[in-house]
């Protein structure tokens, strides 16, 4: 650890926010000396600058580049036209690639929201209810390469009729004697699921928190007037509290959609796309480092870039209601 | 549960205790079974951190409890001093603490610009950061790259720092605006009236009634660079003198193949200040990640 990097890291914590402040001061000084219009209308260009200039190079225009060089060819020397896009939706490996993403697209969310409101559901019932939540949120906190070295631990593998060290293949192979252990990883008929449940693992604590805030919202007085009528559990639930929380459903499904849509790290640290496991942003990794090729990488990342344009017009939709 | 009270409903009076009481066991079952599932895979994996190599390989952690025990912190001397997980848990503090400090009133300025200043085009250019939350990081990799080279600042920490300064914004305007939005009116207008400059009563007034606000968001910040590899691994590469634990252990995970020994020792140092964290902190967490999206 040399000296200078934490002189820097000093640098950074302490002068950065002093040279902010300095600027809004000086900006603020400068806005007097101009006339009264100018001020008005220089002052919030002024303040927005520092947002707006790192937006701009960080990913505005690199958003507008990338996909202008996903027309180019590997060193971005040549335009190819749409070669990238067709390399990628024809080729039968990448076929796989897309394939996978909307596995985990549609499984990873829909497994994620339900078990989420299940549990939030479940727990609200009960008086250890925290202890619940806190247990199942608690690897929101952790990292993707964490997570990936824990679930490669269970998954491991040993042959048939040795001691199996990976928890899951003991559970399964002591609770009945004819199964026999499997390599969760390596079997090309198991091993997205055994990837995604990873992804679910971590992801559904994020659900629950979200969709329990919202069930806790629900007058219960509504719910105590149904059940006055004569309603059933399951038609309380269904009926009555699942519509109610339509909105907060969207909200979860779509936060998760986006994240899903980009999964790289689990893929990354437990499988590396081996043996059909790839996924778009693990294969981009790869375009960039390994191959060299920037446009194929490029054309992946928008790709993943349109995939999302749905949600983000979604979002903006449902704020411009509710926020001005 | 929905399907046993439904046929609950329908039997004699006198099973319907017992049915109300079936119901009720298989409520704590489902969630006793839930609690395990969610927390069992972290207690294997620090258990067998704790465990001589030989026994990691040769039987499953849950057998550490059988006598004779055995447990030794050799796993943990081993990564921190020659697997670079001591140093690499120094990057990751070098990395994530400017990058959570870096945003904070950049985003604070532009959050204010958007709740207090009226202007012509505020609502559409606000929108476009709402749109930019969603934008995937991957769609900025290699034109930043570039420009990191072409700065030759590659593989050095403020190219880092910069990156998450940038890549956090959207989410940390959206969640400030909010919040400083949702600040009373009456208060904005007369600090004015007492002729109070934007810059006082930013400085004066709403950074510190923003302090909560502010809270949330360090830590999100935080736990999202803490926890950040691909970002790490674009900008900085693999050398050990820069890398941080998730790109160490992943390097781990690729090179041992089967060291659990190591791995599991060094993924759980990688998890500590998070746990810390989440124990210690985890309402303001929980209100970061209900900000960022109920409020929407």
């Amino acid at each position: 650890m040399s000296v200078s990097t934490v002189l820097w890291a000093l640098v950074a914590v302490v002068g950065v926010p002093l040279a902010l402040s300095a600027y809004l001061f000086a900006v603020e000084g400068a806005l007097k000396l101009a006339g009264g219009r100018a001020r008005a209308r220089l002052r919030p260009w002024l303040w927005l600058a520092p947002a707006a200039i790192l937006l701009v190079v960080f990913l505005i225009y690199p958003a507008v580049n990338t996909a202008v060089l996903s027309f180019f060819n590997a060193t971005s020397t040549q335009p190819v036209g749409f070669a990238n896009y067709r390399y990628i939706f024809t080729d039968p490996a990448m076929l796989v690639v897309l394939r996978n993403n909307l596995v985990w697209l549609v499984v990873f969310t829909l497994v994620t929201v339900t078990v989420g409101l299940l549990i939030a559901v479940l727990s609200d019932r009960v008086r250890y209810e925290g202890a619940v939540k806190a247990v199942v949120f608690l690897p929101m906190a952790i990292s993707f390469v964490a997570a990936g070295v824990i679930w490669k631990f269970m998954y491991q593998f040993q042959p048939a009729g040795t001691t199996q060290v990976g928890t899951i293949n003991a559970i399964l192979t002591a609770i009945s004697p004819g199964f026999k252990p499997q390599a969760w990883l390596f079997n090309k008929s198991q091993n997205n699921w055994a990837l995604i449940i990873v992804g679910i693992w971590m992801w559904v604590g994020f659900a629950m928190v979200i969709l329990s805030a919202g069930l806790k919202g629900i007058s219960e007085s509504v719910l105590e007037a149904a059940r006055i009528d004569g309603a059933r559990e399951g038609q309380v639930f269904f009926r009555i509290i699942l519509p109610l929380m339509r909105s907060t459903l969207t909200v979860v499904a779509t936060t998760l959609v986006i994240s899903v849509l980009k999964i790289f790290d689990v893929v990354y640290v437990m499988t590396n796309g081996a043996l059909d496991t790839e996924v778009i942003a693990n294969r981009m990794y790869k375009e960039m480092f390994n191959y060299q090729n920037f446009g194929r990488a490029s054309a992946f990342a928008v790709i993943l870039l349109v995939a999302i344009i749905p949600v983000m017009i979604l979002n903006i939709k449902r704020f411009g209601r509710s926020g001005s | 549960m929905s399907v046993t009270m439904t046929m609950a409903g329908r039997r004699p009076r006198g099973g319907l205790l017992a049915a109300r009481l079936g119901a009720r066991g298989l409520l704590h079952l489902v969630l006793v079974v839930v609690g395990l599932v969610w927390l069992l895979p972290s207690v294997g994996l620090f258990i067998s951190s704790l465990r001589p190599a030989n026994l990691i390989s040769s039987t499953g952690w849950w057998r550490a409890f059988a006598t004779p025990f055995q447990f030794t912190l050799e796993n943990y001397a081993h990564v921190l001093g020659q697997a670079n997980m001591g140093r690499s848990f120094l990057n990751s503090l070098l990395i994530a603490i400017p990058a959570t400090v870096m945003p904070l009133l950049v985003a604070a300025f532009a959050a204010y610009t958007f709740a207090w200043i009226p202007f012509r085009g505020r609502t559409t250019l606000f929108l476009v950061v709402v749109g930019l939350l969603v934008v995937p990081l991957q769609v900025t990799l290699i034109p930043v790259l570039r420009l990191f080279n072409g700065l030759g600042i590659t593989g050095s920490f403020p190219a880092v720092w910069v990156a998450h300064t940038a890549y956090g914004l959207p989410f940390s305007i959206y969640l400030l605006r909010n919040f400083i939005g949702e600040l009373p009116g009456e208060m904005m207008e007369s600090a004015g009236l007492d002729g109070a400059t934007h810059a006082q009563i930013f400085f004066g007034l709403v950074l510190p009634t923003s302090v909560p606000a502010l809270a949330s968001l360090a830590i999100f910040q935080f736990m999202w660079v803490w926890n950040d590899l691909l970002v790490a691994l674009i900008y900085l590469g693999g050398t050990p003198q820069v890398a941080p634990m998730t790109v160490t252990i992943s390097n781990l995970v690729n090179s041992y193949g089967g060291g659990w020994e190591y791995l599991t020792a060094a993924a759980f140092i990688s998890m500590l200040l998070p746990l810390v964290v989440f124990f210690s902190l985890q309402q303001y967490f929980v209100r970061g990640i209900l900000a960022g999206s109920v409020k929407g």
